[in-house]
């Protein structure tokens, strides 16, 4: 089970890094966490808070492109193009394809997050920066990120076309960084109705803020280890209720 | 055992908005026994595919019953004994033909060691030999139908389901795959291949069966559905002027300077030999013309032809068996 699990996920992986399209979005990323020297330049303040700030930016939102745009594709790709009938006429699940496409995706993430975060450390070790373990802390918070984008992708892309796929995990990756707003309708709504339907969407929906912690390692604030760990086990959480859904669906899905 | 056995199935579609239902597969019986080669017949769109995704768990079959070797199909153990070549392959084209032996290797849990000398010599014999590494998005449709076999045969199945075989063959890969899949049959596997061209069926095939419209309308041995139905016989002469031929046959045709003339019985065949020799005639053939797997299946397909076609009759010269 495990090899073929392994065959699937290495074979997604092959799939991402042998895109051209991979490698723009991450020579992009890099392209922009560098130019944030030019911005440090021309704005007044301290420089390297400036420098990491735009940099750290940069890498998240080309990482965070990467992730949709991979993921809204992967599972459609494979039933239009008809290779996923070559795979489950094969003695593998449906639990184990969708399992190891979600782990070949994790990799794809780790890998392009990994080049560019360690472009941006000596970046900023050049520019007289220190090492900072919250950098990597931050790095590390992205990347539960983006498996939490991943697997809303992989859940879209599973019974959705990819542009119904792309508008669904925008909008909730957009939804997901203002949940705080949730909370503060809740407050302010006295029909009962739209109180629990709102505490409810509060609940259900991604709050990705949660990893957001770009503000504790710019401003070097003292970070909660407790809000760190429980972070942790929501995005894990998060992600397991997410493949098991995609599982379900998949299981009764027809090929035609 | 049988290799396959479908009972009763049937598979419903439904309209994307609508929800029209629409019945590909009307309840299929079909059967198909250890070592033998089953040519599932049926022009496009008659539920050929279908059963085949249904046999295979691509697709959920509303009603019936599929066993592999006794055991229902859906069984991981028998998804592991069938080698299956889909219609039209596709491949993922940013891998190698090597490294996609490996991969479709390693789904049935073979490593790479293991399997080494088997991709090598199954590459060979699908005649992919110097393109082992060149990506998969510069083959050829013929290339890619002869990779598409040989993952099939990666794990040495006993049971190969083939779709559409010959499609996007050029005449010598049509040769050498019939080559291959009667030497398969030689090493004592089953094969079970849908495809719409006859003459290649007709070469090969033990047992046909002939599906339309969603329903099986023949199945039996080919020698059986063959044999069983002489239509006519055929009597090639020269030599001999028409106007004496009229005399004694008036339904004759006259190609490249010989005469065809059929008999509906053998019963006439002594006294119209004689007749043409004592008018100086020469008998160059005198065949039976039994009828063809395409006569059967035309003959089938009858009721749902367009009533502009007439129909379909065997060749009066060239074409006898």
């Amino acid at each position: 089970m495990k090899m073929k699990i392994k065959a699937i996920a290495v074979n997604t992986f092959k799939e991402s890094a042998r895109n051209k399209m991979f490698y723009l979005l991450v020579f992009f990323g890099i392209f922009f966490a560098l130019s944030s020297k030019l911005i440090s330049f021309l704005t007044l303040g301290d420089a390297m808070k400036v420098l990491k700030d735009t940099g750290l930016a940069a890498i998240n939102f080309f990482c965070i492109l990467i992730a949709i745009f991979t993921g809204i594709n992967l599972i459609y790709k494979e039933i239009e193009k008809k290779t996923l009938f070559n795979i489950l006429s094969k003695p593998v699940s449906r639990d184990q394809f969708i399992i190891g496409k979600f782990l070949g995706l994790a990799l794809t993430m780790l890998t392009a997050l990994a080049a560019m975060a360690v472009i941006f450390f000596l970046f900023v070790l050049a520019n007289g920066g220190g090492f900072d373990l919250k950098i990597i802390l931050y790095f590390f918070m992205l990347f539960l990120e983006l498996l939490v984008i991943v697997a809303i992708s992989l859940f879209f892309s599973s019974f959705t076309t990819p542009i119904l796929s792309f508008i669904f995990t925008v909008s909730l990756y957009l939804i997901g960084h203002i949940m705080w707003t949730f909370n503060e309708f809740k407050m302010i709504l006295r029909n009962p109705f739209w109180k629990y339907l709102t505490q409810g969407l509060y609940y259900l929906l991604p709050n990705l803020d949660k990893f957001n912690i770009k503000n504790e390692v710019v401003l070097n604030t003292a970070l909660n280890p407790w809000t760190i760990f429980f972070s942790v086990l929501y995005a894990l959480a998060y992600i397991l209720a997410l493949l098991a859904v995609t599982i379900l669906i998949f299981r009764k899905r027809d090929f035609q | 055992m049988k290799a396959l056995e479908i009972k009763g199935l049937k598979k419903t579609f439904r309209s994307n908005f609508l929800l029209k239902k629409y019945h590909i597969l009307k309840g299929i019986n079909l059967s198909v026994e250890k070592g033998e080669i089953y040519g599932f017949l049926g022009p496009n769109g008659a539920g050929k595919t279908t059963t085949i995704k249904c046999v295979l768990g691509l697709l959920f079959a509303d009603h019936g019953e599929i066993l592999i070797d006794g055991q229902p199909a859906a069984s991981m153990a028998s998804r592991r004994r069938i080698g299956y070549l889909p219609e039209n392959p596709f491949f993922y084209d940013y891998l190698s033909a090597r490294e996609l032996l490996f991969f479709s290797a390693s789904l049935f849990n073979l490593a790479a060691d293991e399997v080494r000398d088997r991709v090598a010599a199954l590459i060979h014999q699908v005649g992919l030999s110097g393109h082992q590494d060149l990506k998969l998005r510069k083959f050829s449709k013929g290339m890619i139908q002869r990779l598409g076999l040989a993952q099939a045969l990666i794990h040495n199945p006993d049971f190969l389901i083939l779709d559409e075989p010959f499609s996007g063959l050029d005449p010598i890969g049509r040769k050498d795959l019939r080559t291959l899949i009667l030497s398969l049959r030689e090493q004592g596997k089953t094969i079970f291949f849908s495809s719409h061209i006859l003459q290649d069926m007709e070469m090969m095939v033990d047992r046909v069966g002939i599906i339309l419209n969603g329903s099986m309308r023949r199945d039996g041995k080919l020698s059986e559905l063959i044999s069983r139905s002489t239509q006519y016989y055929e009597i090639i002469c020269s030599h001999i002027a028409e106007k004496e031929l009229a005399k004694i046959q008036t339904n004759f045709a006259c190609r490249d300077g010989q005469y065809s003339l059929t008999l509906p019985s053998d019963s006439d065949i002594n006294q119209v030999v004689e007749s043409i020799i004592h008018n100086n005639g020469r008998i160059v053939a005198v065949n039976p013309v039994k009828m063809t797997l395409e006569d059967i299946f035309f003959n089938e397909m009858q009721p749902h032809r367009p009533a502009t076609t007439g129909p379909h009759r065997p060749a009066t010269t060239g074409d006898s068996r």
